[in-house]
């Protein structure tokens, strides 16, 4: 069994077997790092470069974390620290780097549709690690990976994505993951951050009441402010966002079930999760963080070259 | 398609490979027995089975291993991860790896490659239930054998419905 594609550049372009093929892949990972040595050969003879034209600690860490334990070689690129800031467009960055015999590419850009257009100009597989407000595909893999390993299934599970829905392409992608492995989502969060016919379009709930989406739920992940991403003002104040869409302890204990809380990171502690919460065993955010290392190899793995 | 093994020649087989292994470690103690995915954790499941019937009063540590991140053809096809089962520390333990068909060898020399990141075992012996040794490419030979069989290099050996089967192209 194989991936229907030779990228990944969305969970959109993912069918329900690849996202069952790569969530099965990467449990069989997980039980690698669990090992004394905690290492497989498998890609011992392919190059990765990271490229990251925006900021991230956690899944460039995660990305490269995944690629030493699958023994592949890697190589770092900051933005900031390259060429990129003399002018080097992305194309010609990216030839000048396969030049030196690079199989995979692992991108993050702050334009939509960067590793779309990279995809159609280059021959090495592409994996999307964040492209703008469009799709950051393996963290929604990795969430998919948490809730089923938490609470045993996806389908028919609830779901609540609560916050910035607008501005957040982890959002997107779990959406489109949920929905195609029949999960039921529901967002949450102040109008001005949910789209406006996003009901119809990715055939989600809406609500913009936090204690009635936490009644209804199963899981809740928490997304952040991403107040880089805001160049209006879609709310009052952080103290107000809070009050209305903060999750606090008393909220959680008035419910009459315990639900899963996650969480992508970096967390605004006191605004969108506080720490009780954040902290609580109820949490499973540093989980994700474990799983998103196991998702990877997975992913890199399935995508990795073959040459019959 | 020719029978290799019949379901009672293959269960006749299981006892015989059992009944050595039970007398070479009267008992079982440091012994983990391991089943190579796919076809040689079904023979390691009767093996086990008869060993539990044999030493009713012992304990028998099974797992299973797979070899799928350690094979050396793994850029010709990309495939699909088995389950691993080794809930136990191997350092210092005897392991019997138990594979249904040896042939190339490449499939030994990458399960030991897989064992030993789970730790130092102090001896590692291969069961093997069909040996097709003409066509070995390592240097790798097994310590216990239902039965050695001559085929052509292009000739597959599998197991079929509790059948040994053989199929020639």
């Amino acid at each position: 069994m194989q991936l229907s594609t030779r990228h990944l550049l969305g969970i959109k372009n993912l069918t329900k077997e690849d996202i069952s093929l790569i969530l099965s892949t990467a449990e069989q990972f997980k039980e690698v790092l669990q090992r004394p040595v905690k290492k497989v050969p498998s890609l011992r003879d392919v190059t990765i470069v990271n490229l990251f034209y925006e900021n991230s600690t956690r899944t460039r860490f995660s990305f490269e974390l995944a690629e030493k334990r699958l023994s592949a070689d890697t190589i770092n690129f900051a933005a900031s620290s390259s060429s990129a800031a003399k002018g080097e467009t992305l194309l010609d960055t990216v030839n000048n780097i396969l030049s030196m015999k690079v199989d995979m590419v692992v991108m993050r850009h702050s334009a939509s549709g960067a590793p779309h257009f990279l995809a159609q100009h280059i021959p090495a597989a592409i994996i999307n690690a964040g492209d703008g407000i469009n799709e950051h595909p393996t963290q929604g893999l990795l969430d998919a990976f948490s809730i089923k390993e938490k609470t045993g299934t996806l389908e028919g599970r609830k779901v609540a994505i609560i916050g910035d829905i607008m501005h957040s392409r982890v959002a997107q992608s779990n959406i489109y993951l949920l929905k195609k492995m029949e999960a039921e989502v529901t967002v949450c969060g102040p109008p001005t951050l949910i789209p406006k016919y996003i009901s119809e379009a990715l055939g989600v709930n809406v609500s913009y009441n936090l204690k009635e989406t936490l009644e209804w739920c199963d899981v809740a992940n928490v997304l952040r402010i991403q107040l880089e991403r805001q160049n209006q003002v879609l709310f009052s104040s952080l103290r107000e966002y809070s009050l209305a869409f903060g999750i606090n302890r008393k909220l959680l204990d008035n419910l009459n079930k315990e639900i899963v809380i996650m969480h992508p990171g970096p967390i605004n502690r006191g605004v969108e999760l506080d720490s009780d919460v954040a902290d609580s065993k109820q949490s499973i955010i540093l989980q994700q963080v474990e799983n998103g290392v196991a998702v990877r190899m997975a992913v890199l793995y399935l995508l990795s070259p073959q040459t019959p | 398609m020719q029978v290799l093994l019949t379901s009672q020649e293959l269960s006749a087989i299981i006892k015989e490979l059992a009944g050595k292994l039970a007398a070479t470690y009267p008992e079982l103690k440091d012994v983990i027995f391991i089943g190579i995915q796919q076809g040689g954790a079904v023979i390691g499941n009767d093996i086990v089975e008869e060993m539990k019937r044999l030493k009713p009063d012992k304990t028998v540590n099974y797992g299973q291993l797979d070899i799928t991140f350690y094979r050396d053809d793994i850029r010709k096809e990309i495939l699909a991860p088995d389950k691993m089962n080794l809930p136990f520390a191997i350092a210092d333990k005897r392991i019997i790896l138990i594979d249904d068909v040896l042939f190339t060898g490449r499939t030994i020399k990458a399960a030991l490659d897989a064992l030993l990141d789970y730790g130092r075992p102090e001896k590692v012996e291969l069961c093997v239930l069909i040996d097709r040794k003409e066509y070995r490419q390592f240097p790798i030979q097994p310590d216990y054998v239902g039965k050695t069989v001559k085929t052509e290099r292009t000739d597959k050996v599998k197991l079929v419905e509790g059948e040994v089967v053989l199929i020639t192209k």
